[in-house]
């Protein structure tokens, strides 16, 4: 390694900075409002959930500061190690974690709680970068994709046994990680049929589904195809799992846990009572709706302030802005989300190392599935998922996760000249 | 380095951009595209209180507060906001059993649906409601709305001060004003002067939150509207007399109308058996109305003074001499002879004694039925006209300009017309040409066909106290601050019949009381002017009928007492009319004993004596 000390500042991306600080004040504001109270204005006042939300995102500042003040090499070079370490501490919590809303997954140190989860997104990043940029390494080779998902799976693992669901789902974003270093794409379009097919078993009739899986692969075969052994290897092959999915549906629907059920059969429609199962979602929508094109103002949304929406400054922040900027401002959001994106993987195709190009797709994919879900669930697009809206939903742990994906990432862009090891 | 897999980023920013795309089109379209959203956010967290205008109270013409308002809480519920909740401790803090509770939300459901309030329990009284408000923020779904009740401090006068009930499904729709639920008047002044009393509603809109708690106002009140409250009404009632009146008709049934023959105001308006006001107020009402209801022996319910038709018997012996010298067949010396009975051809109607030879005015003071069947048979045979039918028409005529047989335009709801018989009635009962005079003589005592109200001859006393006019007879005085100046109160109509016949009646009226049928009911120091009557009931024991005004000059009170099953009109009508004026002009009684015997009197006796014979369906609403 070079010892010659750079400045980097020419070379950190200034545009990305502007659009997280955006972010994360718009989220502090927007905070400020959803639990607004009369009896407390201050902005600073430490006792209301915006005060603590100032004290995370300074202590998020700072660290984002530090990391521009690491070396660049450092990451790359202890990723395996800070990955175990995590993986570690994802394992302990199950034996010296204490119980949040159902989720056995917080170590509290003092009145602060950590919660390892939300790093395990940062260490399989790491993780996977490190691996994937190895020289040796091809996409193609069935032993490096099994070690690849078992850098993902492992984490997973641990963090289902906390009932983290959520928080495991948002891992399969590393799909486009993968994809772009080389998986096939069939492997993206298969999953997202397999989730097609599952929503169309567990709300159409599985035979009439059947027979036009059936239909589909006998017009294939006949239509595209010389029917030789081959052919009809590969096209009986998928529909066999076409019909596995089908049939399997009632199996897995069954398996999954009561309040995974109703949230599936909320995202339905199917039995809902919009007082009991379906409250939540109705009343997000409500929030949403009722903001209208240029939405309520600052300060003046009712259904969020007042206690309808849940969670309205966690996981259902949206609701919030929705509801007091309306469609002009929430569009405005998803946008600027879009913007943020696109962004990173302009920024991951221009490094020269392969670590940092899939460290760079990991944080886009990580913050992209996050987006997605969150937004798509308030919506009523997506079952309800418990996770947070990147930068701006209240809480420190992904606030500072959060700013920890992207920082590395904006610190080794910012190294891009010098080729890493 | 990953030439071959350049084009995956376009993929992978593609997907993302996609998805992107399609959350902005999500929130276009429930943001701007659908307003359902925009209407359920209104309907769970604007709650529109209605402000109940506290309804007008009611004086009598002295002042004296007849009707008044207590305050009561409406128990609200949306249904399709209610959560899970606790309902043995719901229905045990409001005293209601579980089968109410289920019965009270499937009606609220039924009748507003599931999205709009509707009330789940009426008038939960002050004591209740303060324990029960502090642990609504545990009921969602359900508030509460304040209104007034009904209350009766002096308990007099049901009939005419009429009670509230709820509005029917009808003037709902018919009228945007009222709300299912809402009360309004069904009697009585209550029903007459609704849109006076009712006021008008006023709004609240207040916000609340998740929890059913009401955090504020919206808007600071910006969009609220006040309650107009009703208007009070002084009604021409008095109530010292009135109560009086009600007194002496304990354990009696029948009625006493009471009206100012200079003005047509109502003094009194008593029927009896009747209830107590208070009964039908706040949520013992509907209990207590089936109650009352259901009684079909006392029939308290019914109106009698406005409704309940009596042949008047003698007491329309009055008009038979005014229509007669109107008509020249009678005059002061008139004079015919009783040999106890008058008869004509197989027809005998008896007298109460052999009259002798009399002339007109002592056949008013003694009711000489010989005497008055002549002079009807005299009007039938008057050589005028050229057919009894001819006759009998102009003499229906005159009766009917006293306002008998006509529904005098009093302002109460639902006063009847009685009947006159007409023509037409005797031509399709006898057949045309099938019967004469004589054939309807027992019309010229009063008895017959002819069925009159207490109102009717009350008016008729009014009629001759003032020499030939009256007012419409009316309960209103002022409303508000304005005295009542209706043109149909302050005309005076005419009788056809000119002022100098009157004084022979007059004068045969007021011997009547000093020395004729009703002597013992003489009011030292009072000269009154009376005639007894005593109608044929077709269900048992005569009715005692009396009316009479007074003073004889420039009369006060003109007055109408009607006694069912009392037997002779001097026995108990006369003696309790005459109470009543006593009281009304002298304000005390100095007959201490024939109080006594009023007040001690019983006449229900006899209808319990009668129970088993035939019911009655007269009377029936």
């Amino acid at each position: 390694m070079n010892d010659r000390r750079v400045s980097i500042v020419p070379y950190i991306d200034w545009f990305t900075i502007g659009v997280y600080f955006f972010l994360v004040m718009v989220g502090w504001f927007n905070i400020y409002s959803a639990v607004y109270n009369p009896a407390h204005p201050g902005l600073f006042d430490f006792s209301q959930r915006y005060g603590k939300q100032f004290i995370w995102l300074t202590t998020a500042f700072v660290m984002a500061f530090l990391i521009m003040l690491t070396e660049a090499s450092f990451f790359s070079v202890f990723a395996y190690l800070l990955y175990g370490i995590i993986v570690f501490s994802l394992l302990a919590v199950r034996f010296v974690g204490k119980d949040i809303a159902g989720s056995h997954s917080w170590f509290r140190i003092g009145s602060v709680g950590i919660q390892p989860a939300e790093l395990g997104a940062f260490a399989i990043n790491l993780g996977l970068a490190k691996y994937l940029s190895n020289e040796n390494i091809k996409m193609t080779k069935m032993a490096v994709r099994l070690k690849a998902i078992a850098l993902i799976v492992t984490p997973i693992l641990f963090i289902l046994l906390e009932n983290e669901t959520g928080v495991a789902i948002t891992y399969t974003s590393f799909i486009f990680v993968m994809y772009r270093e080389g998986l096939s794409g069939n492997i993206l379009l298969v999953g997202f049929l397999t989730i097609v097919l599952f929503i169309l078993a567990l709300v159409g009739s599985k035979i009439v589904l059947s027979c036009i899986l059936l239909g589909i692969a006998l017009a294939a075969l006949f239509l595209f195809t010389r029917r030789k052994r081959k052919d009809i290897t590969k096209v009986g092959g998928a529909l066999a799992l076409g019909l596995l999915i089908v049939w399997g549906t009632d199996f897995a629907y069954k398996h999954l846990e009561a309040h995974q059920r109703k949230r599936i059969d909320v995202f339905l429609g199917s039995n809902v009572n919009k007082n009991k199962e379906g409250y939540n979602l109705n009343q997000a929508e409500i929030a949403i709706g009722s903001g209208g094109a240029w939405g309520k103002g600052y300060l003046q949304g009712t259904q969020t302030k007042l206690n309808y929406v849940p969670a309205h400054a966690t996981d259902f922040i949206f609701c919030t802005l929705c509801e007091e900027w309306g469609f002009v401002g929430a569009a405005f959001i998803v946008l600027l989300y879009l913007t943020l994106l696109v962004r990173i993987i302009f920024l991951a195709e221009r490094q020269r190392s392969a670590f940092s190009r899939i460290y760079g797709y990991g944080v886009a994919s990580l913050f992209f599935i996050h987006i997605a879900v969150n937004v798509g669930m308030t919506q009523g697009l997506i079952p309800v998922i418990g996770i947070p809206l990147p930068f701006m939903s209240y809480g420190g742990s992904s606030l500072w996760s959060f700013t920890l994906l992207l920082f590395i990432f904006l610190r080794l862009d910012a190294n891009r000249m010098q080729i890493l090891k | 380095m990953n030439n071959v897999f350049a084009i995956r980023k376009y993929i992978i920013a593609g997907i993302f951009g996609i998805a992107c795309i399609a959350f902005v089109f999500r929130l276009f379209y429930m943001q701007v595209l659908n307003d359902q959203y925009k209407l359920d956010a209104s309907n769970e967290t604007f709650r529109h209180i209605t402000q109940y205008p506290p309804r007008g109270c009611i004086k009598d013409r002295n002042g004296k507060l007849l009707v008044t308002n207590e305050a009561a809480y409406d128990l609200m519920v949306i249904p399709n906001q209610v959560k899970d909740f606790d309902t043995n401790s719901f229905c045990s803090d409001l005293g209601i059993t579980k089968t109410d509770f289920i019965t009270g939300i499937r009606k609220a459901v039924q009748l507003n649906t599931n999205a709009h309030a509707s009330v789940f329990m009426k008038e939960v009284t002050p004591e209740i409601y303060a324990a029960f408000e502090e642990k609504m923020y545990k009921y969602r779904g359900f508030y509460s709305e304040v209104r007034t009740v009904r209350n009766y401090p002096l308990k007099i006068a049901p009939h005419l001060l009429g009670y509230l009930g709820e509005v029917s499904k009808e003037l709902c729709e018919r009228n945007p004003k009222y709300r299912e639920g809402d009360y309004v008047g069904m009697s009585g002044i209550e029903e007459s002067y609704e849109d006076a009393l009712g006021g008008k509603k006023g709004v609240k809109i207040t916000v609340v939150d998740a929890m059913n708690k009401e955090v504020g106002d919206y808007k600071n009140g910006k969009y609220d509207t006040l309650p107009n409250p009703g208007e009070n009404l002084t009604c021409s009632l008095d109530a010292t007399l009135q109560a009086y009146g009600e007194k002496l008709m304990q354990n009696k049934a029948g009625s006493i109308v009471a009206i100012d023959p200079s003005t047509g105001e109502v003094l009194a308006l008593v029927s009896y058996p009747e209830y107590d006001p208070n009964l039908l107020v706040g949520n013992i009402r509907a209990k207590n109305y089936g109650k009352l209801v259901m009684d079909s022996i006392d029939i308290p319910l019914f109106n009698r003074a406005l409704m309940a038709a009596y042949p008047p018997g003698s007491t329309f012996k009055p008009i038979e001499a005014l229509i007669g010298q109107q008509e020249g067949v009678l005059t002061l010396n008139t004079s015919y002879s009783c040999p106890g009975a008058f008869r004509l051809g197989n027809i005998s109607i008896a007298c109460d004694a052999a009259h002798g030879t009399l002339q007109l005015e002592p056949a008013i003071a003694k009711s000489c039925n010989t005497y008055f069947c002549n002079v009807f048979m005299s009007m039938m045979n008057n050589r005028q006209y050229s057919t009894t039918e001819e006759a009998f028409e102009v003499w229906r005529k005159y009766v009917m300009s006293f306002g008998l047989g006509t529904r005098l335009d009093i302002d109460l709801p639902s006063a009847l017309r009685g009947n006159v018989p007409s023509v037409d009635y005797y031509n399709r009962f006898f057949g045309k040409g099938h019967w004469k005079g004589s054939t309807v003589v027992s019309l010229g005592i009063g008895q017959g066909e002819m069925l009159l109200t207490p109102l009717q001859l009350a008016n008729e006393a009014a009629i001759i106290a003032n020499r030939g006019f009256y007012y419409t007879p009316h309960v209103i005085k002022s409303i508000g601050d304005k005295n009542i100046t209706l043109k149909k109160y302050t005309t005076r109509h005419y009788i056809p019949i000119e002022p100098k016949y009157f004084d022979v009646v007059v004068e045969g009226m007021s011997e009547v009381v000093d020395e004729g049928t009703a002597a013992a009911s003489k009011i030292p120091g009072v000269v009154m002017c009376g005639k007894t009557g005593t109608a044929q009931n077709p269900n048992g024991r005569n009715n005692s009928l009396f009316i009479a005004f007074a003073p004889m000059d420039n009369p006060k009170i003109a007055i109408c007492v009607v006694i069912e099953r009392g037997g002779w009109g001097a026995e108990w009508a006369a003696p309790l009319a005459s109470l009543m004026v006593e009281k009304y002009l002298t304000d005390t009684i100095k007959r201490p004993e024939i109080e006594k015997r009023m007040l001690d009197g019983n006449t229900l006796q006899y209808l319990a004596q009668e129970k088993n014979a035939p019911k009655h369906t007269k009377h029936k609403k």
